[in-house]
């Protein structure tokens, strides 16, 4: 059936393309700007005005994952010629890969930087998730006394902004013994994010009707079997939603990462920048970690797509 | 096969008094129907039965046992809800096998196949089997919901407006289905409705609840014949009861606002001299025909093939009365109209209580 349109339609038909075209620009500009340097020689890396033509170079990757130092001589044609391809890269930036004793080549910091970000973003991003469901559950579905108050309690948790906290919590973690531990990031983002999932979980688990477990519970079903069975295959886009903000959040945190940890569990967040101050600022090599460091959200985003979607609009689903 | 017996019950939620001292019982075998208006406390009712609200005072008991510590899934019931009922995206195979397969019953794969194939026949899905949920017809949706309560063979169905949302057609068909599906398994139903159709046709016994309170139970033609106050009277029957304001006067019936009189069978005595009445009288028991009575307008006719019911007019007050659907009638014709003075029920004016039921 074609759709008959007047001409002024048509015309706000365009202007809404217009506009969103241009507003996906502004947004896409820095992920360019990062992941255009990320590929740069590093003497284009600062020009004005910017370079935007060039011929791609992964040197920026090469040194972002080696520990690296100043020539003070080139090197001789029979070092250059011994060298692996990539390390000629970091000859030719006029830097040298450091080795052990033993010729072994020396990682930066980044990669553990990259799987402590991992470790401590997945697993609070699970327990966030996981006790919110629950939580928001029993809100949801049983009589719980001053259940408002208790809500409000729960959100009141996010309207204090966190760097007030910092020092007081930075002095509460060297006495336990928490700071610079896996634990203690993981504890923390776990909080911060639960009173977000619990709020969150408590809308979608209120749409989705309860005469869905009572089936079950009356099929002889007990609770919680209900509940795995029922409940939560529904529940699973308002899971995957909560997720990906979750791991957003812990993911992306930057002042308690910089305050609480500094190197065994350091996060890439802190690290990063810190790079800025080792010998001369070298942006490539910081666009190189960036990119690399937007990657995992990007991918969960891009896998939970169509569940974030249903989730954006949920409500306006079922019923 | 079970036996039902609710004693006291009274359930609130909060302030609100859903059930108020509701005594109930059901035979083993009984298609027993709970008609009601919205609130009156139906579902509260069928929760109790199933398990899952508790009664805030009194005792349920199946098959003379009190159940009260005894959870949803130990009371071994099936419900079927008006909507809702099935679970989103499994296919209808699996919607059936799922009460078998749970660890309290212990089914083994082979009988649950067997079951689940037998019971897709007698409500012929078979072809929807692999179908998701999602994708069923309303009325296959309701089909799959009751396979879903006769696959496991509880001891009790329960039903709470099973029907209420499908069309008239299907509404019918499944009516009939349902009732012949309760005579073959010979099994306790409770049915929960507002339509008073349904309770009718289907309910080997009827209870009718207004305002979590059993007015009246009993066979569909007890309730239908002696009903026990006007609120039964004129929840049941399509057209309902005419019921008209008036007193007895020396064996004869003065409607007063109306102002007509017409004879009336039964003993009248100090009990009902002089007292302020309503009368009731089916539309079927009120005879339209040349040279009775009394004189009276026809306001509205509805022609339903089988028969005509018309809406006559005297004063101020409207009556219903059927009449043949060869009667050649129109509106505003004028009419004369006698009762089968036989078929009068008498209320009291100010409680609405049946006198027959008083005596």
């Amino acid at each position: 059936m074609a759709a008959v349109r007047t001409t002024g339609e048509r015309t706000l038909n365009r202007v809404a393309i217009a506009s969103v075209l241009i507003v996906t620009l502004i947004f896409l500009a820095p992920i360019y700007w990062i992941v255009s340097t990320s590929f740069k020689p590093r003497n284009l890396s600062t020009t004005i005005p910017p370079t935007v033509v060039f011929t791609p170079e992964i040197s920026p990757f090469v040194k972002l994952f080696t520990k690296r130092s100043q020539l003070r001589s080139a090197p001789t044609p029979e070092e250059y010629e011994a060298a692996p391809w990539w390390e000629r890269l970091v000859f030719d930036g006029g830097e040298k890969v450091v080795r052990s004793g033993r010729g072994e080549v020396q990682l930066s910091g980044y990669p553990s930087r990259f799987i402590n970000s991992l470790i401590v973003a997945i697993t609070s991003t699970v327990l966030a998730v996981g006790m919110g469901t629950f939580t928001a559950y029993g809100f949801s579905r049983f009589k719980v006394k001053g259940e408002g108050d208790l809500l409000f309690f729960i959100l009141s948790t996010r309207m204090l902004p966190p760097v007030v906290v910092a020092i007081p919590m930075f002095l509460m973690y060297r006495a336990v013994g928490l700071n610079d531990t896996h634990w203690g990031l993981i504890i923390l983002y776990t909080a911060f994010n639960l009173s977000f999932s619990v709020w969150l979980m408590k809308g979608f688990i209120d749409e989705i009707p309860k005469e869905y477990e009572e089936a079950a519970l009356v099929d002889g079903y007990t609770r919680m079997q209900a509940f795995f069975k029922v409940v939560l295959p529904e529940a699973a886009t308002g899971i995957a939603a909560t997720a990906v903000f979750c791991f957003i959040t812990a993911w992306n945190e930057y002042a308690f990462a910089l305050i609480m940890t500094n190197r065994r569990a350091q996060t890439a967040p802190p690290f990063i920048p810190s790079q800025v101050g080792s010998g001369l600022p070298d942006w490539t090599v910081i666009a190189s970690g960036t990119f690399l460091f937007l990657l995992p959200v990007a991918i969960f985003t891009f896998l939970l797509r169509n569940h974030l979607l249903r989730g954006m609009s949920f409500g306006a689903i079922r019923k | 096969m079970a036996h039902i017996e609710l004693k006291n019950v009274t359930k609130t939620f909060g302030k609100q008094t859903a059930l108020r001292n509701l005594d109930l019982e059901i035979a083993d075998g009984e298609f027993f129907v709970l008609l009601g208006e919205t609130g009156a406390g139906k579902t509260t009712t069928l929760r109790l039965v199933a398990g899952l609200d508790k009664p805030t005072e009194g005792q349920v008991f199946i098959d003379g046992i009190d159940v009260a510590d005894w959870g949803a899934a130990e009371r071994d019931v099936a419900l079927v809800l008006q909507q809702y009922s099935l679970y989103p995206r499994y296919t209808v195979r699996q919607n059936l096998e799922f009460p078998l397969k749970s660890k309290l019953r212990r089914v083994p794969d082979a009988e649950i196949a067997e079951r689940v194939a037998r019971v897709a026949k007698t409500l012929r899905i078979e072809h929807l089997l692999e179908r998701k949920t999602d994708r069923l017809s309303g009325g296959e949706m309701q089909r799959v919901s009751i396979g879903r309560a006769i696959v496991r063979n509880p001891r009790v169905f329960l039903m709470d407006e099973p029907l209420s949302a499908l069309d008239a057609k299907l509404r019918e068909t499944l009516r009939t289905e349902l009732k012949n599906i309760q005579m073959n398994l010979g099994q306790t139903f409770l049915f929960v409705t507002h339509d008073q159709i349904e309770a009718m046709s289907m309910g080997d016994k009827i209870g009718v609840l207004n305002k979590g309170r059993l007015v009246q139970s009993g066979t569909p033609n007890e309730i239908y014949n002696n009903p026990r106050n006007t609120f039964v009277a004129r929840s049941v029957g399509s057209p309902p009861m005419n019921l008209i304001d008036g007193k007895l006067v020396s064996g004869r019936a003065v409607m007063t606002a109306a102002n007509f009189e017409l004879p009336y069978a039964g003993a009248s005595g100090s009990v009902t001299d002089g007292r302020a009445l309503t009368f009731g009288i089916r539309p079927e028991d009120l005879q339209v025909e040349e040279g009775a009575p009394v004189e009276a307008l026809v306001h509205d006719i509805e022609n339903h093939g089988v028969e005509k019911i018309l809406t006559l007019r005297v004063g101020d007050t409207t009556l219903r009365a059927t009449a043949p659907a060869q009667m050649r009638v129109m509106i505003e014709d004028q009419v004369r109209f006698g009762w089968d003075p036989e078929k009068v029920a008498l209320f009291d004016h100010g409680t609405g209580m049946s006198l027959r039921h008083q005596a």
